[in-house]
């Protein structure tokens, strides 16, 4: 046997495009969230009332990921932003090509804010860079306690951990507390908010602390 | 299942690095897969014959070589394998330890069959 010696990342051509779709970012001023949850944690809804209290303080544009429908881009749609879908065709992520694909229909100097909506699934996300300036995961708290524990590389890149729906908290047998102190176990950097994006709770302290970064980029 | 999207980068990674002409002697591939790299061995080499089968390489299977996850705690420095999920360092108790390895993922090497002769 001959050996033929490689030492390559299996990722190598995903983190390039990444590398390339940051840099583009970069030059435009642009903000860039990567938003990435189980499927029903309520992205969607996230970005729906994000949009709402942002729209008139900054420049928002979207890519919406989903396997097979445009729904959720049809919902982000009524608020008068640019959005523009990726259907993956089954596929379980969003890569950093797709992204420079659908970017391109947006004008990036108009844009100060990109929330990129990223298939519904902890797990196979966590591996594939975009480019964003970070990744902000969202947990339902019917999900339960564990889930930080369960999908830990998730939570291991992630900057923002949202924790939505607290207002299902009476019904579900789950402790906010219990959710803070696993995902802190994983990562002790992550920034924490408390939501219920339906009614509105809790999406002004996100908002703001949204503003407060775009304010810090663009200094 | 984003094995399947491995198996083909892996593919796609053998096919730029070996002679068109030397395919069919490829026997195995070796990848290193750390513990923390979120990927399902079984599933990945299962994949990784899917994904061959039919194509020049499909004598080659995946030799998949584990990287055990150890990591340095940020407060006390101490070094230490990490067995669960739970980046909490065993002797201070401080959480979040940075990673030392265990987060590979990369194509080693290929090793070709001697004894075939190569295709002119």
């Amino acid at each position: 046997m001959s050996v033929v010696t490689i030492e390559r990342k299996v990722l190598q051509k995903n983190d390039t495009l990444a590398a390339a779709n940051r840099e583009r970012f970069a030059s435009n001023g642009l903000l860039v969230l990567n938003i990435v949850s189980s499927p029903g944690a309520g992205k969607t809804t996230l970005l729906e009332a994000t949009i709402e209290q942002l729209r008139d303080r900054a420049r928002i544009a979207v890519v919406e990921g989903d396997v097979q429908t445009d729904l959720d881009a049809q919902r982000v749609a009524k608020y008068g932003v640019p959005v523009v879908q990726i259907v993956t065709n089954g596929g379980c992520h969003l890569e950093a090509n797709l992204v420079a694909d659908a970017v391109g229909s947006l004008d990036l100097d108009q844009v100060d804010l990109l929330l990129i909506e990223n298939v519904g699934n902890l797990v196979c996300p966590a591996n594939f860079d975009l480019g964003e300036a970070m990744k902000v995961v969202v947990l339902s708290t019917a999900e339960g306690a564990d889930k930080p524990l369960k999908y830990p590389a998730m939570f291991r890149k992630a900057a923002v951990l949202i924790i939505n729906k607290v207002d299902l908290l009476p019904y579900v047998s789950v402790d906010v507390a219990e959710i803070r102190r696993h995902a802190l176990q994983i990562n002790p950097y992550l920034v924490i908010f408390e939501t219920a994006a339906t009614s509105r709770l809790g999406v002004t302290e996100w908002c703001d602390w949204l503003v407060a970064k775009l304010t810090a980029g663009h200094a | 299942m984003h094995e399947l999207t491995l198996a083909a980068g892996i593919l796609d990674i053998v096919q730029h690095n070996v002679l068109a002409a030397d395919a069919a002697r490829v026997r195995a591939v070796r990848v290193r897969v750390g513990d923390l790299a979120g990927v399902v061995p079984g599933s990945l080499q299962f994949c990784f014959e899917a994904i061959v089968t039919g194509t020049p390489f499909a004598a080659a299977s995946l030799a998949i070589e584990r990287v055990a996850a150890v990591a340095e705690c940020r407060e006390c420095g101490c070094t230490t394998g990490l067995s669960g999920p739970q980046f909490v360092c065993p002797a201070c108790g401080a959480l979040g330890m940075a990673v030392l390895c265990g987060e590979e993922l990369q194509v080693v090497d290929v090793e070709l069959d001697d004894a075939m002769a190569r295709a002119s």
